[in-house]
């Protein structure tokens, strides 16, 4: 019997653990080939993830023995849905899983948000990060102050990342000219902005710890933000993770201020109403808000102004549509029946399956992502033999129709080729990599 | 640092954890899971998922489950549960300390 051939969408960490959950099974032969829009793999483990938190970055080890496989291609820098329509390479695969995660940051909806100085915190993680579509150091960090709207782990980030010392990220493989310009930047104070109450914050306790133990760094909390109602404490209660990071808060509100260079501010009850101008920014202005009793959060009408020269939105991401595949704009989802399998006009569309992000929203950790690339595997498996009668058409390679268009495809080998190059680059400054932040270069890089 | 499972999950050994550890190495003895904790990368994912709440980051370790690093690097080292629990398999022995819990009490009928 010949084997099942799978087309993946996106080699972020769920992409790949689909992979690697087709690959290991042992009853049914499944080749797997893995496309990215970009030259590079691994998602938003390389572009999203912290690059001071190693541990996690080390999970790149695991996911490259994916991509090691001899029954696992890397198809990068092609474009789903430009480079090739999702009715080519479902012509040419028994099957194809979305796995193209959610690349669009939610907006506030507030006066003055497209001001020069106000933009996502993704942005800003992607010019850290050296994501190849960058633009700029989308983030101003020429003024003391900058404000972050969030309470979720990817505000807790970018905060640490504007106040930590940039000597103890020079060993990170952060870009050159990311470096640099940490190293002019004179942001003293990071304002972090939720609307709720501390109970409902996002962030995990291990991300907000991590805050307290930067060197140089205060932790500045108010008493009176961190107070609880009656709703919270007994959410606080029954969930220690809450309780502890409630704890936490309370010794941080209660410690004096060790003069130390740069601040952290963790604001609780506060919704931005206007990003204040004209022509870039100068201030946020913020509300109080109160969570009534049915959950909602109200304005009080109480204002106060934070002296801040750039506002970063962290208020949640949202999936965008690929051509032809099916998509609800009111979640920003790919919709599914809940087994990975997907739905087109509410009913199961064979061969269609989607994991991570664009499945689910975006929730979850990392680990997620192994346990959905579980369930798509078992689905698809359990359709095999369905799907192995319905193909209908082309038999020809993928690579060479992408190659007949002048599609640059990034192999594996290419892909190892930039990982060489980085790690090279890293070497000469003395740290275990650097990134490539440009397209073109990562493209010289993978010809090696 | 790791998260290390903890005495809750003696008897209980729901697994939700393993399905989500990104490095796979979440082991299975007789009556409790164990983590290796040389690659655990602190991600956090099993401690949310774990509906016993048996899991913890070590610095939150309460103090009176300080033995369970110990016993669970003891454990790690004899059984050899390293490389992916997925490759290994159940290891289906437990760490003496845990065949010395009584068992948990039988759910009512």
């Amino acid at each position: 019997m010949r084997p099942l051939r799978v087309a993946v969408v996106g080699a972020g960490p769920a992409g790949l653990y689909t992979a690697d959950a087709l690959r290991f099974q042992k009853q049914v032969e499944v080749l797997v080939d893995v496309l990215d829009r970009l030259p590079t793999p691994f998602g938003l483990l390389r572009y999203g993830v912290a690059p001071d938190h190693l541990k996690m970055k080390s999970l790149a080890v695991t996911l490259q023995r994916v991509l090691d496989d001899p029954g696992v291609r890397f198809l990068g820098n092609v474009v789903c849905g430009a480079d090739v329509t999702l009715d080519e390479l479902r012509d040419r695969y028994d099957a194809v899983v979305y796995a193209f995660g959610a690349a669009v940051d939610r907006r506030l909806g507030i006066p003055g948000e497209d001001l020069p100085g106000s933009t996502s915190a993704t942005a800003f993680v992607s010019w850290y990060s050296g994501h190849p579509d960058r633009s700029g150091p989308a983030c101003s960090l020429d003024h003391p102050g900058v404000a972050v709207v969030g309470v979720g782990n990817v505000a807790v980030d970018v905060a640490r990342i504007l106040a930590k010392p940039v000597d103890v990220l020079r060993s990170t493989d952060m870009p050159d000219d990311v470096l640099a310009a940490l190293e002019r930047s004179v942001v003293t104070d990071v304002h972090v902005l939720g609307r709720r109450g501390p109970a409902e914050a996002r962030f995990t306790h291990k991300e907000l710890r991590e805050l307290g133990e930067l060197d140089d760094v205060d932790v500045v909390v108010r008493p009176d933000e961190i107070a609880l109602d009656a709703r919270a404490e007994a959410a606080v209660a029954s969930d220690p993770v809450l309780a502890r990071n409630v704890e936490l808060l309370r010794a941080w509100s209660a410690r004096p201020p060790t003069g130390a260079a740069r601040r952290i501010h963790l604001r609780f009850g506060l919704r931005p109403v206007e990003v204040l101008g004209p022509d870039r920014v100068v201030g946020l202005r913020v509300e109080r808000c109160r969570v009534e009793n049915d959950g909602t959060v109200r304005g009080t009408g109480e204002v106060e102004q934070l002296d801040v020269g750039a506002v970063l939105r962290a208020v949640g991401y949202r999936g965008t549509p690929i051509d032809g595949v099916p998509f609800d704009e009111r979640t920003g989802t790919v919709p599914t029946d809940g087994s990975a399998r997907v739905l087109r006009d509410g009913a199961l569309s064979p061969g269609e399956y989607a994991v991570g992000w664009i499945m689910r929203g975006p929730t979850g950790v990392l680990g997620t992502n192994r346990a959905d690339g579980q369930d798509a595997a078992d689905a698809l498996l359990a359709d095999a033999a369905s799907l192995r009668g319905s193909r209908a058409g082309a038999d020809d390679d993928l690579l060479e129709l992408l190659e007949s268009r002048g599609v640059q495809v990034v192999s594996t080998n290419g892909w190892s080729a930039i990982d060489a190059a980085e790690v090279l680059l890293g070497g000469e400054q003395g740290r275990p990599r650097t990134k490539i932040a440009d397209r073109d270069g990562l493209l010289a890089a993978s010809r090696g | 640092m790791a998260y290390l499972i903890t005495d809750l999950c003696v008897d209980v050994m729901d697994k939700s954890c393993v399905r989500e550890c990104p490095v796979d190495c979440i082991y299975e003895g007789r009556r409790s899971m164990y983590i290796n904790p040389d690659e655990c990368i602190d991600c956090g994912a099993c401690e949310m998922t774990c509906p016993v709440k048996a899991i913890s980051y070590e610095p939150d370790l309460p103090p009176e489950q300080a033995h369970v690093l110990p016993r669970t690097r003891e454990w790690v080292e004899i059984h050899g549960a390293v490389g992916g629990a997925r490759r290994t398999g159940p290891v289906g022995v437990d760490h003496p300390d845990i065949d010395a819990l009584p068992a948990a009490p039988a759910p009512a009928p």
